[in-house]
């Protein structure tokens, strides 16, 4: 395998509401400035993928308009997937390691603002079985949630510990949607949105995009800060049918976690995609993350989830947080479909 | 460049293509393709690694993301799942992205389906959505491409029967392809003049139809290539390449993407000559006039020049270089798939399995799928043997 690591990242801040931007001004609004912290340039990229899905901007090929921002003249190598951004990151690993490029740009853009998510989401589900049931994307979560409560593993109040948590260490993150100082007691006396659900434990409604570059060991000379190396990135798949796995668990994020190395080192922080907030606990049993992990910095996807990228962006942040002397080994992650269905794991390294 | 490690085509499988598969739904579907490669590959669900799934946009069967329902079906739990969408190149660049993990050392086995089921919605109608401030592409794929036809037949000076041409051949080819959608073994050339004008100068018969299909494949690393018991296609060079829709002197009727995707893509292989070098090609021709344009994009044949290779039969199924053997996207465009489906008749030709449509001898053989406003390219050449 090559040694790859990211070498720049840059995102747009979290916003309720994007108005004054379309997808591709929200894109050059943030890779100039790739360029600029990076130390590579357009001329350097050998391979770019994006993420983004049509149902989000209610138009086929809404992807296609996306390769304006990049200046794509001449042609370019590029590629595209239906899945968050980190699978786009993945792609873009991928070609790395076939050794026809060395460095590559996986970006991804999510306007959730140009429909109503919750409902958009019910056309992710099996059309067959479970989307004419017409469940909302909290109505899903929240069977999950409930599982949880049920076998005993964690309560209303955890979640709403989350959910405080999240929003207080957000305070510390400029490009943060929510952020503040809340009361669990408080929180816990505001009415469901899906029982056991609570307004807190969702994720924001955000408008966003964000930009990655990574780059293999041959040419990391030009990384203008320290690389910080994938040491680890694996992704695996659950069954769609939500009664046919156990809700409590991810089995999909353990095999990724150890398939990726999560535990061959000490973890010092770890930015976990958890739309809904008893989602971590989930996930920080799969990965067996130890207690003094620092979980979310960032304020994570409670703090701002831009559909499509709120995965590449937690890669973004555990970079950003190494980058800042945070720590030195990170566990990003990334999911995907109903109640944590798919989901990647990246494992992040300063010095080598 | 080579890549890191060798790859090959082990598996090959498409579905029996329809107008509407009201037999089996999207999960069936797939599965049809899928259990077919597999079974040609001699290969079981357990011995795959990882799964590649392509389709076009989630509009044309209206479910947002299908692969989280579908992959199931194709033993993917517990395993890795990617889900390639690159517009009407997706079939090509969903190979190529399966192609990558075997090549970058990653996995030795990936299954890679793509498919669309196009009567579960209205693929001309799901392509005409009013967006503010954007061009529409003004009712269905035609009434795009039809002005760029235009603009090739002013630019060459191409006989106005060349489509004709293109389709007589497609469709004749088609007769002998057991998989393809649309046959008319009545087929004229005066049938297919007098077809309606749908987008002039494009008629009925010189038009794709709309297809339910899949299409998938097995890729397979060096050693497990090696130890198949069939002979492995092998993949010399891929390549894909985008620019973006319109800007001012972009030229539309022969997209810079198309000539340096290809010309990267010989280079890669090792071809100096393509015209003499590939044996036969089967690329993307939803309409029949893009086989004249792609013959020049392609490089096999100098600018506005590209008609007179159909028209002196060089692209026929007896031709120098047979071109869509299959029948082509004119006869079967399931439009997800239809970039698989060229690629996949690309191993089927390499490893002899095209029967009626064989071409004898085929040793270097081209794949090309494109998509978007002729934006989105996507090629492979395999070989039957490593490069």
């Amino acid at each position: 395998m090559r040694k790859v690591a990211v070498v720049g990242y840059a995102q747009t801040p979290n916003v309720r509401t994007q108005l004054y931007q379309n997808e591709v001004e929200m894109l050059l609004s943030i890779i100039p400035e790739l360029y600029e912290t990076s130390g590579f340039n357009k001329d350097d990229i050998g391979f770019t993928c994006s993420g983004s899905t049509d149902y989000l901007s209610g138009q086929a090929f809404s992807f296609v308009m996306a390769v304006d921002a990049l200046g794509a003249w001449p042609p370019i190598n590029e590629s595209h997937v239906e899945m968050d951004g980190a699978w786009a990151m993945y792609e873009a690993w991928v070609k790395i390691q076939t050794g026809e490029v060395d460095t590559a740009v996986a970006f991804s853009f999510g306007r959730s603002s140009m429909g109503d998510p919750a409902e958009t989401m019910i056309l992710q589900l099996d059309p067959y079985t479970l989307a004419p049931l017409g469940p909302d994307a909290p109505a899903v979560a929240a069977l999950q949630a409930r599982a949880l409560i049920d076998s005993g593993k964690a309560t209303e109040r955890d979640f709403a510990e989350i959910a405080a948590r999240s929003r207080r260490d957000a305070k510390n993150n400029p490009q943060a949607q929510l952020k503040g100082d809340l009361d669990v007691d408080a929180l816990l006396a505001e009415p469901y949105m899906a029982s056991p659900l609570r307004k807190h434990d969702l994720p924001p409604i955000t408008d966003g995009a964000c930009a990655m570059i990574i780059a293999a060991e041959d040419v990391i000379d030009k990384a203008a800060k320290p690389p910080v190396w994938i040491t680890g990135l694996e992704h695996r798949f659950d069954s769609h049918q939500l009664g046919g796995r156990d809700l409590t668990i991810s089995p999909s994020t353990q095999a990724a976690g150890e398939a990726a190395g999560v535990n061959k080192g000490k973890i010092d922080l770890a930015e976990l995609h958890a739309p809904f907030s008893h989602q971590e606990i989930i996930l920080k049993q799969a990965l067996g993350l130890a207690d003094d992990v620092t979980i979310n910095a960032s304020g994570g996807a409670l703090a701002g989830n831009p559909l499509m990228c709120a995965g590449l962006a937690r890669i973004g942040e555990a970079y950003r947080q190494i980058q800042d002397g945070k720590g030195n080994r990170a566990v990003a992650h990334a999911t995907s479909g109903p109640c944590l269905q798919q989901n990647l794991v990246c494992v992040l390294e300063g010095q080598s | 460049m080579a890549t890191n490690h060798h790859a090959a085509v082990i598996g090959v499988g498409q579905t029996n293509f329809d107008a509407k598969r009201l037999d089996v739904s999207q999960v069936g579907l797939i599965r049809e393709a899928a259990l077919r490669a597999l079974k040609d590959a001699d290969l079981e669900w357990k011995d795959i690694d990882a799964v590649v799934i392509g389709k076009a946009p989630d509009m044309f069967e209206g479910v947002m993301m299908p692969e989280l329902f579908l992959a199931e079906a194709l033993g993917c739990v517990g395993k890795p799942m990617l889900r390639v969408h690159t517009a009407g190149s997706v079939g090509g660049s969903t190979a190529i992205v399966a192609a990558s993990l075997v090549q970058g050392g990653i996995h030795k086995r990936v299954l890679t389906v793509a498919y669309e089921k196009q009567s579960e919605s209205n693929a001309m109608w799901a392509l005409s959505i009013p967006i503010p401030f954007s061009q529409t592409v003004v009712a269905g794929a035609g009434g795009f491409f039809a002005p760029l036809i235009r603009g090739y037949i002013e630019r060459s000076g191409a006989p106005e029967d060349t489509g004709i041409r293109v389709a007589l051949k497609d469709r004749l080819n088609a007769l002998k392809n057991p998989y393809a959608h649309l046959k008319i073994p009545d087929v004229t050339f005066e049938m297919i003049e007098s077809s309606p004008m749908l987008w002039d100068p494009i008629r009925y018969l010189e038009t794709c139809p709309s297809s339910d299909g899949a299409c998938a494949m097995v890729i397979g690393s060096e050693s497990v290539a090696k130890d198949s018991a069939k002979p492995p296609a092998w993949i010399h060079a891929t390549n894909m390449k985008s620019e973006p829709t319109m800007f001012a002197g972009r030229d539309q009727v022969m997209p810079q993407a198309g000539l340096d995707c290809s010309r990267e893509l010989y280079k890669k292989a090792g071809i100096q000559n393509p015209r003499a070098e590939i044996d036969c090609a089967e690329i993307y021709v939803p309409f029949s006039w893009f086989e004249a344009m792609w013959m020049e994009n392609l490089h096999f044949a100098p600018i506005n020049e590209g008609w007179k290779m159909t028209y002196e039969g060089a692209t026929a199924l007896d031709g120098d270089l047979p071109v869509n053997m299959s029948g082509g996207v004119l006869s079967t465009n399931a439009i997800g798939a239809s970039g698989m489906v060229r690629f996949a008749e690309v191993a089927m030709q390499i490893r002899g399995q095209a029967g009626e449509h064989q071409v004898d001898g085929a040793k270097k053989v081209l794949g090309h799928a494109y998509g978007g406003g002729s934006q989105y390219f996507s090629m492979w050449i395999l070989g039957d043997k490593p490069l």
